[in-house]
């Protein structure tokens, strides 16, 4: 009997499965709010799992980017008020003059007993009005040496930076960086012309990047000064070391709330490079006990951007594990809510399921049936969350300014991981189905 | 001649049990029964004496506690599960009380059914399917969905998707019990043009009626076979002796 022959592979030709897969859209339709609200778990599962991932691959894509302008070859050490004795030593002495701070001693000893440092940057910072013309701004003015835009990854915009001879002459030349150069010059540029610092003239020969905010946020934060001077701590004009030692000497005397205040700083910034990557740790370490040593108060910070981005890099991880997490959770949630409701499908069909075994249907076409309707589930329940978790960090980046950035990889994976959550969470409702016996099925009701 | 003495169908000595916990519920006790290419059977007898249970068994939907059920010759407690769904798609056609349709799916799709779990390509499909809708009077109701139709219309569906696959045997259970005497009429009807086509009908009923209507009846109670008139219709000779069972009635 020939009706009896097995074809085991005739059931999922492509014939087959194309009307399997059409019969299975026609019964998902015919209850569409149902099918969307089941669909939704996943939907929300995929699109959180692209949109965090975006912003985070975003957030620390931006924190790297930052720390790499630092140089991670570098270590910088910035001059800080001592914390503790700064105001109440200030409030009670007024004229006294209060030192702290890094000091050419330091950098003598870390040049001669550190071995692997390359190349010292050393810098000095006041802040004082910056005028042109009739217009003024409140601004820091920074002495430093020629080689300090390459050794910090600040690109020069325009012009050019000071050069060693200039540095010997103690000239009167200034860069400004981007910020200060629009505040104080907005309507043409300002190389060639000059910018007036209390009685005399610098001429602007260049202009350099901006600080991104978080590090200039970060290098101001050692003057302890108040809002007000941190809002106006992008604005920056570089001048030769010597020029600045020699017209206002080492003691900056600042006028502040009613009361005088003097400041003895020799270095405000000291920037060293070291000459391998591989070494940065240990110098950092060679470097901090140094200071130690020689600073009972400690009134400097070291920053080592080679940490830093390794910490991002860390906190990266760490995110990475806890959004996995957070949308395993609510991909198992969204797949758990699927089987819930196919398993009510197949009762509610048990008898369409017995009618169909009574017109020919083997277990498998069955199993099959129910597998694809629970696959289309969640597989458009993952689409619809692709597209949304595209489109909400195109929004955040549009609307809150963060950069957001979204891997290939991260859509691919979160639709095939909802699909995958369609045949794990599909297969027992779908055997479930299949088991049923015929008769029974029928009586169902 | 010698074609005719191969049964469809040969029951020996089929009995069907369930237990309900400690009770053990006798549905069939013992039936014997051969039906031949052509016969057009009435199956009668009171409530709960095991009509639909033989219907069942004959469907290949159930099988039997024991005994022997054999569908055109091969023993059906030897298929295994793909195979009886296969005989059931190919061989039966299956008519039940409650039509059975699947309210999902429109005419036409519904009589494709039995035809698209034997994967006959889709436009072959269609063309059977209309052509069987037409047979039945609903060549203008192809894209009705079953709720859309009268109750008599529904069965003249569930007839045409039971012919879709040109089976050897047809089962209706009650097939017009839902129905009103004009439209039951109707169905009766086409089993009638059925039969004289050649085809092999078995129906339960409890319609007295039908048992005029049917050639050979077959009286069941309590599990047992108390009628079957397949002997006095039998024309060829084709029931030996021990097989009949034709009480006084
Ligand atoms: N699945 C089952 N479980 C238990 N008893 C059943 C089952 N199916 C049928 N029966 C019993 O078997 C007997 C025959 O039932 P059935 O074949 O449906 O009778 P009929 O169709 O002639 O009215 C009845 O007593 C019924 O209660
Ligand atoms: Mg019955």
């Amino acid at each position: 009997m020939s009706a009896l022959s097995h074809k085991p592979l005739a059931d999922l030709s492509p014939f087959r499965l194309k009307r399997a897969v059409l019969m299975g859209i026609k019964s998902l339709w015919m209850h569409k709010l149902r099918s969307l609200l089941t669909a939704m778990g996943i939907v929300f599962g995929v699109c959180s799992v692209i949109a965090m991932l975006a912003i985070g691959e975003g957030a620390s894509h931006e924190a790297q980017e930052q720390i790499k302008n630092l140089g991670s070859q570098n270590v910088i050490l910035q001059s800080v008020k001592p914390s503790g004795s700064a105001s109440s030593a200030a409030e009670e002495t007024r004229s006294l003059i209060l030192e702290y701070g890094l000091t050419y001693r330091d950098i003598d000893q870390i040049r001669s007993t550190i071995p692997g440092v390359d190349v010292v940057v050393p810098a000095r910072k006041m802040k004082d009005f910056l005028w042109n013309n009739s217009v003024s701004v409140d601004g820091t003015i920074l002495g430093t040496v020629p080689w300090y835009p390459e050794m910090r990854n600040r690109r020069v915009l325009k012009g050019r930076f000071f050069t060693a001879v200039e540095m010997e002459s103690r000239g009167s030349v200034c860069v400004l960086n981007e910020v200060l150069a629009t505040q104080l010059f907005p309507l043409s540029s300002p190389v060639g012309k000059s910018v007036r610092l209390q009685s005399s003239y610098y001429t602007v020969i260049g202009i350099i990047e901006s600080r991104p905010p978080a590090v200039a946020g970060n290098s101001s934060g050692g003057d302890g000064g108040g809002s007000a001077e941190d809002a106006n701590a992008d604005m920056e004009m570089l001048i030769p070391l010597t020029t600045l030692l020699e017209r206002f000497g080492e003691v900056l005397v600042k006028y502040r709330s009613g009361s005088f205040e003097a400041e003895k700083v020799e270095l405000h910034e000291v920037t060293i490079k070291i000459d391998k990557p591989e070494r940065v740790l240990s110098c950092s370490q060679a470097i901090e006990h140094l200071l130690e040593r020689n600073h009972k108060n400690k009134d400097y910070v070291m920053t080592v951007p080679l940490e830093l981005l390794k910490q991002a890099e860390r906190t990266k991880q760490i995110f990475n594990i806890v959004l996995g997490s957070i949308a395993a959770i609510s991909l198992l949630v969204g797949g758990i809510g699927i089987m819930n409701i196919m398993l009510a499908t197949v009762t509610e069909r048990t008898r369409e399921i017995g009618i169909r075994r009574a017109l020919g249907a083997k277990r498998r076409d069955i199993v099959l049936q129910f597998l694809i309707e629970t696959i289309l589930l969640s597989g458009s329940g993952g689409l619809l969350g692709v597209a949304l978790g595209l489109a909400i960090p195109i929004l955040i980046t549009q609307f809150a300014d963060m950069i957001t950035i979204i891997r290939l990889w991260a859509p691919t994976l979160a639709f095939s991981i909802s699909v995958f959550i369609g045949v794990v969470f599909g297969i027992y409702p779908a055997l479930r189905a299949a088991g049923m016996n015929p008769v029974e099925a029928l009586r169902h009701e | 001649m010698e074609k005719a003495l191969q049964p469809i169908i040969e029951l020996r000595e089929v009995k069907k049990h369930y237990q309900m916990g400690p009770v053990t519920v006798e549905a069939l006790r013992g039936i014997s029964l051969k039906v031949f290419p052509g016969d057009y059977i009435s199956i009668l007898g009171p409530s709960g004496c095991g009509k639909s249970t033989l219907l069942n068994i004959l469907g290949c939907l159930d099988q039997p506690t024991s005994g022997a059920y054999l569908l055109e010759g091969k023993d059906v407690a030897q298929l295994d599960d793909d195979e009886l769904s296969q005989v059931r798609g190919k061989r039966l056609g299956f008519i039940f009380q409650s039509y059975n349709l699947i309210q999902a799916l429109t005419v036409v799709e519904n009589i494709e059914v039995p035809l698209y779990y034997q994967g006959i390509p889709e436009k072959e499909g269609r063309k059977i399917a209309e052509k069987l809708a037409g047979q039945v009077g609903l060549g203008t109701r192809l894209d009705h969905r079953p709720t859309e139709l009268s109750g008599g219309q529904q069965q003249r569906v569930a007839i045409a998707r039971a012919l879709a696959s040109d089976p050897a045997l047809i089962l209706a259970d009650e097939a017009t019990g839902n129905l009103d005497s004009k439209s039951g009429g109707e169905i009766l009807q086409i089993f009638d043009e059925l039969n004289a086509q050649g085809k092999t009908l078995i129906m339960i009923t409890h319609d007295e009626k039908m048992a005029d209507r049917t050639p050979r009846v077959i009286r069941l109670k309590d599990g047992e076979i108390v009628v079957d008139t397949g002997k006095r219709f039998d024309i060829s000779g084709r029931m030996s002796k021990e097989e009949e069972k034709v009480s006084a009635v």
